[in-house]
């Protein structure tokens, strides 16, 4: 049927008359040299292209046999590949690595060696290191934005079943700049304000109090507790383990150690609660498990509480202040978002 | 004399008035030289050749003031004077400035003033207090970013990670002897030596041990004394079960389902237990050499 609409259309287009003379002269010359047979398949002018095809029937039915030819020669070609690699055997090369963006990553020079003295040095003494060499222990004060609604309020709540010694206050109009110091008088370590946006939660500040960094991230994919599918129980109160994926240059070691301040240093493993932050391209991703080994290979995960992706838009030196703070790394769109294979975490 | 009267007759009343507006219960005026913003007979400037208003600029407040004498002059019709910062010495400059005005455009001129006044004081305040930033977003930004968190998360693989990182810890031994497992990682390390000695041996002592007549214990376990074995085994596996149901207790009070791949509480019925001897000698055998390693 696809053959005879081939000889067919030709003759009926007024626009691919030209191209019916080209076949058809094709196709005297191709029978007048091969004979008899079926007829060939008619030699185009080499400018010629499917989408100048005038026609839509015509041009659908051209791409879809070219497609198909196009399928054919790749499978063709697949299968051979595949019976060279089993005839060489051992001898045979390794496949290659397929490119991924994080293959393909541009190298960024602030990228920490793990045997780095300078960065060790530096981490020994910045305002984390109070807390990773035993001497405070957290106190995380949790809080909202003005008039929080439902969703806003409940993230808070697991937040505080989350991570142990959390208190949540609500904020009732208050400026943050008067918070702060109440905040430090009672020894507290952080302050997590969750910002709101049209009755969902979008953002996220992080404070580290007596005068640490602030961090302000972006808060997307929020999930409560009780929207997750095959979700366990309730979270208990033991500590959990902390979990710190791909943090690799300088910046998002110090947002990783930032993570890892906010929960007490000596987790309970009995508990057998993990929290994950994992970094894949810039998107930091909350998890919060209950884990069983089967044995010791294979480890069972049971999702328990919010889960959420924050990404990192701005990293301020001192305590929380927007106006005249010392911003160590503002996430600039024009300047940062040009190459896809560039990350900064 | 200026036609006031008139003025007020066609604006006010019968004709259109491009200030005016109108609602249910009262009529506005929105000229901006007007007093009380009434549309009144005597609050209205077009019908009044001798009017005067307060206005605020960028937080000054000025005294405007229209003659009859000026109203051929409409670039100099409004006379403007500055009025000072101080409340009261302001009143005062009004009074002075209005003197022999008509009572009504002095009280109305004043009040306006005070209202000036205090809602100057309130932004001041309201700027010291928290503002407010209004960020826009741009939906083309939003929408990418969005899809490329998609995208992260599927190459994330969170699960494995988790997973991966979890054994990882186990095997270096953070969570030291809270799990039974440590006997499987003697068994690998065992194998482990096990497979490098018998390649060693292998290499060497091929050849030597060709033909050479060794005599090697029987297996300690007859075959004629399996029923006894069973019921040994049996008290053994009781033992066993025993221990490590102390031990999954504390740990699986929360789970629900029970691994399959431990050993069940009840003693298995039927053809599964001729296969369970076997399998136990094997376990046995290899424990005891484990066993061994450890003492010396």
């Amino acid at each position: 049927m696809a053959a005879a609409r081939k000889r067919e259309r030709p003759g009926t287009e007024p626009e691919a008359q030209a191209q019916a003379q080209a076949q058809a002269q094709a196709e005297a010359q191709a029978q007048a040299q091969a004979g008899s047979g079926p007829p060939p398949v008619p030699q185009f002018p080499p400018t010629f292209s499917i989408s100048e095809i005038k026609n839509k029937q015509r041009r659908q039915f051209m791409f879809q046999r070219w497609k198909r030819a196009r399928r054919q020669e790749q499978l063709a070609a697949k299968k051979k590949r595949q019976k060279e690699r089993e005839a060489l055997g051992d001898k045979a090369p390794p496949k290659p690595v397929p490119k991924t963006i994080e293959n393909q990553r541009e190298y960024d020079e602030t990228t920490v060696d793990p045997d780095d003295e300078e960065v060790a040095f530096d981490e020994a003494t910045d305002e984390f290191s109070s807390y990773f060499n035993r001497q405070t222990s957290p106190k995380i004060l949790i809080t909202t934005s003005d008039r929080p609604r439902g969703r806003t309020v409940r993230l808070c709540e697991q937040l505080a079943k989350v991570v142990p010694n959390s208190h949540v206050y609500y904020r009732r109009g208050l400026a943050l700049k008067n918070v702060i110091p109440q905040c430090v008088a009672r020894e507290f370590t952080y302050l997590l304000v969750i910002n709101e946006n049209r009755k969902v939660p979008n953002g996220l500040i992080v404070s580290h109090l007596p005068n640490g960094p602030t961090a302000h991230f972006k808060m997307s994919s929020v999930r409560l507790a009780k929207e997750l599918k095959r979700r366990g129980k309730d979270p208990s109160s033991h500590s959990p383990e902390v979990i710190l994926n791909n943090f690799s240059t300088r910046l998002g070691h110090s947002i990783g150690r930032m993570f890892a301040a906010l929960f007490p240093y000596n987790p309970q493993f009995v508990g057998r609660q993990v929290v994950t932050f994992h970094n894949q391209r810039d998107y930091i991703f909350f998890r919060f498990h209950r884990y069983i080994f089967r044995n010791e290979k294979k480890v069972g995960l049971q999702e328990l509480g919010p889960r959420f992706t924050l990404k990192l838009r701005s990293l301020q030196k001192g305590t929380f202040d927007s106006k005249y703070g010392e911003y160590e790394w503002i996430h600039k769109r024009h300047e940062m978002d040009t190459s896809r294979r560039k990350f900064h975490l | 004399m200026q036609h006031d009267d008139l003025l007020w007759d066609l604006l006010g009343n019968k004709q259109f008035c491009s200030f005016k507006v109108k609602t249910k219960t009262q009529n506005f005026c929105r000229n901006e030289y007007n007093i009380t913003g009434l549309c009144n007979r005597s609050s209205c400037p077009l019908a009044n050749s001798q009017y005067a208003t307060v206005k605020e600029e960028r937080g000054q407040c000025f005294l405007y003031m229209k003659t009859i004498e000026r109203a051929a002059f409409p670039f100099r019709l409004w006379e403007r004077v500055k009025l000072s910062k101080n409340y009261e010495r302001a009143l005062e400059q009004i009074d002075e400035h209005l003197i022999y005005w008509p009572r009504f455009i002095r009280h109305k001129c004043k009040q306006r003033f005070t209202k000036i006044t205090q809602y100057l004081i309130r932004i001041r305040k309201l700027i010291l207090k928290r503002q407010r930033k209004l960020v826009p977003l741009n939906k083309k930004v939003e929408r990418r970013e969005k899809r490329r968190e998609e995208k992260a998360l599927i190459a994330a693989q969170l699960d494995n990670a988790i997973e991966k990182e979890l054994l990882e810890r186990l095997k270096q031994g953070t969570y030291e002897d809270i799990y039974n497992f440590p006997i499987h990682t003697f068994d690998k390390a065992l194998d482990k030596q096990d497979e490098e000695s018998e390649t060693d041996s292998s290499e060497e002592e091929d050849d030597e041990d060709v033909g050479q007549v060794e005599y090697v214990e029987g297996d300690e376990i007859d075959e004629s004394d399996l029923s006894d074995l069973e019921d040994n085994l049996e008290g053994e596996e009781e033992e066993e079960e025993q221990e490590q149901e102390q031990e999954q207790s504390s740990d699986a009070e929360e789970l629900e389902k029970e691994p399959s791949t431990s050993k069940g509480k009840t003693p298995v019925k039927g053809p599964a237990h001729k296969k369970r001897p076997y399998v136990e000698i094997e376990y046995e055998q290899e424990t005891e050499p484990a066993a061994k390693v450890t003492s010396s």
